[in-house]
């Protein structure tokens, strides 16, 4: 599923914040919305994302309909070790994605 | 007979009337924050609540004052540090007035988060306030509102 855009710097300094931005290709279908022979589209919407870092639950984001189509989120993390930054989404009809990102942490 | 179009009562209740419509559409233009008015009424966000007194000010919430698309709304939520120890946040969550969802979402912090700053894009069927709440570890619940007017209405029609 799911084409995905990753933004993650490749080094960060230990102990520094750094900003990971992710855009996700997904409709986020409200529910509220009719197909062209007036039939409900039902609702799915990604409702849950978690971003881990080296397996770790780091950052997690529960959406809705409330959020808009392609989500896109941009948020902080704090460099402990390099190792691997896991993203990984699944929407309501069961449907999975992921991105991986690996990062470099020095000093 | 010259007739005398300024007399000085007249001019001077003109004058205060032209300085009281200004400043009221300088009220209307620069809105002040909305920050201490109290919370809308929105039913999911009182549960949510449960009753905890929420504080003002310390967190952040960006949204434009005037968006021509609720489909995609650009939404920012920050709350700056420094956080004490065991005082850090744990969860932001964000309420519409007027979604037919009014939960939009929350964000959770398995670990202290070092800098809490995130970015979204949101739907929003129509002009409304904004609310998010973050809670820190200790217990204290934060808020800020956010008024946003909304040109095309999200929901109504496709996208």
């Amino acid at each position: 599923m799911a084409a995905s855009r990753l933004q993650v710097p490749a080094e960060v300094r230990r102990g520094d914040s750094f900003e990971v931005k992710i855009s996700i290709r997904h409709p986020m279908e409200t529910g509220f919305r009719v197909d062209d022979s007036g039939k409900p589209i039902p609702r799915n919407t990604i409702r849950e994302f978690t971003c881990r870092y080296n397996g770790k639950p780091v950052f997690i984001a529960r959406l809705g309909s409330g959020i808009a189509a392609n989500p896109y989120l941009r948020f902080f993390l704090t460099a402990a070790e390099s190792g691997q930054l896991s993203f990984e989404w699944v929407d309501e009809a069961g449907e999975r994605g992921d991105a991986l990102a690996s990062l470099t942490v020095v000093g | 007979m010259k007739r005398d179009w300024n007399p000085p009562l007249a001019s001077a209740h003109r004058r205060r009337l032209i300085a009281a419509s200004g400043a009221l559409l300088a009220a209307r233009v620069f809105p002040t924050r909305a920050d201490s008015a109290p919370l809308p009424a929105i039913p999911e966000l009182e549960a949510y609540l449960a009753g905890r007194t929420p504080q003002f000010g310390r967190l952040i919430l960006d949204l434009p004052r005037l968006a021509d698309d609720g489909n995609a709304v650009a939404m920012r939520v920050t709350m700056p540090g420094p956080f004490a120890q065991g005082e850090h946040v744990t969860s932001i969550a964000l309420f519409s007035e007027k979604n037919p969802v009014p939960k939009m979402a929350q964000f959770e912090f398995p670990v202290p988060p070092a800098r809490v700053e995130i970015e979204s894009r949101v739907r929003l069927a129509g002009s409304q306030r904004v609310v998010a709440v973050a809670i820190l570890a200790g217990g204290a619940v934060h808020v800020a509102t956010a008024e946003v007017l909304v040109t095309l209405a999200a929901c109504l029609d496709g996208p």
